[in-house]
């Protein structure tokens, strides 16, 4: 990754940048759920550039267990750093022993924290998830907490000593996109560390927009997986993410109401009278 | 359930085991491999480190979980 990649001299790849004392050469997190297949996944995490991506902790299936190379080898031989999440959690009981769980199986203290409050809508439960980001914190954890796209819940998580804040940009596996860009920005400008925009995006424009919008990563999952074609799908999505990164270090233009010309009035030409 | 045996449950499912088996035994059973790289065990609700399996046999009424990462997002 450290070399430059053909068609893009002048632009910031790889965009080298640290979370939770990681240090990761693409902006772009993926989840590693719903492909089409083992290989399909792993050829969307290569045309992704992506170098962290999020794992479930499940029950080990004796039947699959047998079943050719684990996960966690796949991965971690493709020089991986693995994300594991609290993902199915609905109390900060479960979220703790979660990642506890994941820290014995996987060796990182860095946890993706899911505290959800149903299954119909998987949103976050900001008062479960409160409670579990400091018990966490306390037990040493670096934690990146999935939270509601609310700036107050945000401040409280980052007075609690997370590593990072992922608003939603959407429900997960929605594919509505940002559905609040103010808020979004809003918990941007307040957060002193890193804020990455984690589920809801839907295709490579939502990207764009968040990185648009400063934020410093995006995690997503089902919007590449589940596309025709995941594999470029992921490629856009990498494209994305450095057009908006790139847009938003530009920095855009300010929006105004009325029109404003472009070419100069000076020397226009009059049209005589036709007859 | 004889004097020889102990009722524990493993990811949820119940078993009949020997006392004498310890939880790294039993890892092996689960997953095939005890030395197999990412897996972790809690035994009734604390994770039970990776050194300790087979320092540490099952007692009666034991709650065993044995975890991997899979797919996930």
């Amino acid at each position: 990754m450290s070399e430059e990649q053909p068609g893009t001299a002048g632009l910031a790849v790889p965009d080298t940048w640290e979370v939770a004392g990681m240090t990761l050469h693409s902006r772009v997190i993926l989840g590693t759920s719903r492909y089409p297949s083992t290989q399909v996944l792993l050829d969307a995490l290569e045309a992704a550039g992506t170098g962290l991506v999020t794992v479930a902790i499940r029950r080990v299936d004796p039947q699959a267990a047998s079943a050719g190379e684990s996960l966690y080898d796949l991965l971690t031989e493709r020089g991986l750093q693995l994300l594991p999440n609290t993902a199915g959690c609905f109390t900060a009981r479960e979220a703790v022993l979660t990642a506890e769980l994941a820290r014995e199986a996987l060796g990182t203290s860095v946890i993706k924290l899911e505290v959800i409050a149903d299954d119909e809508t998987l949103l976050p439960d900001a008062e479960e998830l409160l409670i579990a980001a400091r018990e966490l914190v306390a037990r040493g954890f670096q934690v990146l907490p999935y939270t509601n796209d609310d700036p107050i819940t945000a401040r409280k998580l980052e007075e609690i000593g997370c590593a990072a804040v992922m608003p939603l940009g959407a429900p997960i596996g929605s594919g509505l996109g940002i559905r609040n860009p103010h808020n979004i920005q809003l918990i941007k400008e307040h957060a002193k560390i890193p804020v990455i925009v984690d589920a809801g995006v839907g295709t490579a424009s939502d990207v764009a927009v968040a990185f648009e919008l400063g934020c410093d990563g995006v995690l997503m999952n089902t919007a590449v997986a589940q596309a025709h074609d995941p594999v470029r799908m992921a490629r856009a999505m990498r494209a994305a993410a450095i057009a908006g990164r790139e847009a938003f270090l530009a920095g855009r233009m300010p929006r105004q109401w009325y029109a404003e010309a472009s070419s100069p009035a000076l020397g226009r030409i009059n049209a005589p009278a036709w007859p | 359930m004889s004097a020889d045996t102990i009722a524990v449950h493993v990811n949820a499912e119940p078993r009949l085991l020997d006392p004498r088996v310890a939880i790294g035994d039993l890892v092996r059973q689960v997953v095939g491999d005890a030395a197999a790289r990412g897996v972790a065990v809690a035994r009734n609700g604390e994770v039970l480190p990776r050194a300790a399996w087979f320092d540490t046999t099952l007692v009666d009424g034991d709650v065993i979980e044995i975890v991997r990462p899979v797919q996930g997002g």
